[in-house]
């Protein structure tokens, strides 16, 4: 067995840190450790924690990992922050709010750039987390990128979802919409000390009271993040949800879902490489000049690119 | 065709050890290194040698910058490096700035600092030095 692995697997955290940073930059060693830790993962409860930016997601991160260790758990934090899309730069920041924990032996925070990826996740994030979880965290917080009404990728990542809302940033036509209010398995009301966090509150009691009946209405939490207010009983809910799942046979299912989503992810990933890496250049500036003149539309030009390089299309 | 996906990124932490607040210098530079395509981890202000020290082992990152205006780097920087050092972090390109006189300047680059950068300094010199100087 390689050294760094057999490291990694006797708990050392130097060697989790090399690992990840092989697994993040998607190089063919990356890949082999994935291949070799990924059966030992799938024990950890992952837990997403979404919402925009500002909400307090990294507050309410480290005030929870704080909670968990308070309980016996060790606890890690995966925390996405935005790459510039000019640049491909980042700052990441998450870790400023979670100080307290810098020196305890239980916690291990990585800060990852989103590197393009949408829906507030960075590319390898799935695969980040299954190493963390084989290095055998209890639970692994994943802190995902400011999200507003559309980033509903983090419940394909994590077992329960936390969406993370503040007073003040919206009417209750904004709770109606589609989109990420759907994916929240516990709704959390942060900064609950500021007026108009009553308003929030019932505004989503009324959102939910709409839903079709059978539906689970996933709680609601008021927390102050910042003085530690509420986390408790967010931990507690957290769990509970966990319980449900196992309780319900639907976290068998969940994951069957996930790894679904997960494989057809990937195997497009790949097949754009393929395209990419298959295509002249001279060809692909033809079918640009067409499209940029509109003689082609954007689908067919696709369409005549993804057949030259995958075969013949498949009977529709 | 486009760049591929897997260029290894330069990965900074930037920190600022004790007791000071200033932190427009780390904030600038940690902009100037983002802005020249590096992921910067930025901690924050108020920061022990142990906290550095672990964030660098845990973020992986190839550099780490130190940003101090307190006086207090012939005190603190000894110990970073030591902390680094106990925790197997041995191979990172460090460097520093902030108010350190130029006397006090052979003392850290013998510590293992391999550039200061004083008031004044263009960013684009800062970004220039990392990237000629990381270890990959």
């Amino acid at each position: 067995m390689d050294e760094l692995l057999e490291r990694f697997l006797a708990g050392d955290r130097r060697a989790l840190a090399r690992v990840l940073s092989r697994i993040e930059g998607e190089t063919p060693e990356g890949r082999a450790y994935l291949r070799a830790l990924y059966p030992r993962s799938g024990r950890a409860h992952t837990v997403g924690i979404t919402g925009s930016a500002g909400s307090g997601k990294s507050t309410v991160t480290g005030a929870l990992a704080a909670e968990w260790r308070r309980r016996g758990k060790t606890v890690g934090i995966v925390a996405v922050d935005p790459s510039s899309p000019f640049t491909q730069g980042a700052l990441l920041g998450d870790r400023i709010r979670m100080q307290d924990l810098a020196l305890d032996p239980g916690v291990y925070v990585r800060s990852m750039a989103s590197r393009g990826a949408l829906g507030g996740l960075a590319p390898t994030l799935n695969d980040v987390v299954a190493a963390m979880d084989a290095f055998g965290f209890d639970i692994i917080i994943i802190e995902t990128v400011g999200a507003g009404q559309d980033e509903v990728e983090i419940a394909g990542t994590a077992l329960t979802t936390v969406l993370v809302n503040n007073p003040g940033t919206g009417d209750d036509i904004q709770a109606l919409k589609a989109g990420i209010i759907e994916i929240a398995d516990i709704l959390v009301v942060n900064k609950a000390d500021l007026p108009g966090a009553d308003t929030l509150v019932s505004q989503l009691q009324a959102l939910l009271s709409l839903a079709p009946a059978g539906t689970r209405r996933p709680p609601i939490l008021r927390t102050v993040a910042t003085t530690g207010q509420g986390i408790p009983e967010l931990a507690d809910a957290i769990e509970a949800h966990r319980q449900e799942l196992e309780n319900s046979g639907a976290l068998e299912s969940q994951r069957r879902d996930d790894a679904r989503h997960q494989i057809l992810a990937q195997a497009q990933a790949i097949l754009l490489e393929r395209i990419r890496r298959n295509t002249p250049v001279e060809e692909l500036e033809k079918l640009v000049e067409r499209v940029a003149t509109r003689e082609l539309d954007p689908h067919s030009a696709a369409e005549e690119l993804a057949n030259a390089v995958a075969g013949a299309p498949p009977k529709a | 065709m486009s760049a591929p996906t897997t260029t290894k990124k330069i990965r900074v932490l930037i920190a600022k050890p004790g007791l000071d607040g200033h932190d427009r210098g780390a904030k600038v530079v940690a902009r100037a290194l983002r802005d020249a395509g590096m992921e910067v981890i930025y901690t924050g202000i108020r920061q022990t040698p142990e906290m550095i020290a672990e964030a660098a082992l845990q973020e992986d990152v190839d550099v780490v910058g130190l940003s101090i205006l307190s006086g207090a780097h012939l005190e603190l920087f000894p110990r970073v490096v030591e902390e680094l050092k106990k925790r197997g972090v041995d191979d990172v390109l460090l460097f520093a700035g902030g108010i350190i006189p130029d006397e006090d300047i052979p003392k850290l680059k013998e510590l293992g600092f391999k550039e200061i950068f004083g008031p004044g300094t263009n960013t684009q010199d800062i970004v220039k030095f990392v990237y000629e100087n990381v270890k990959k």
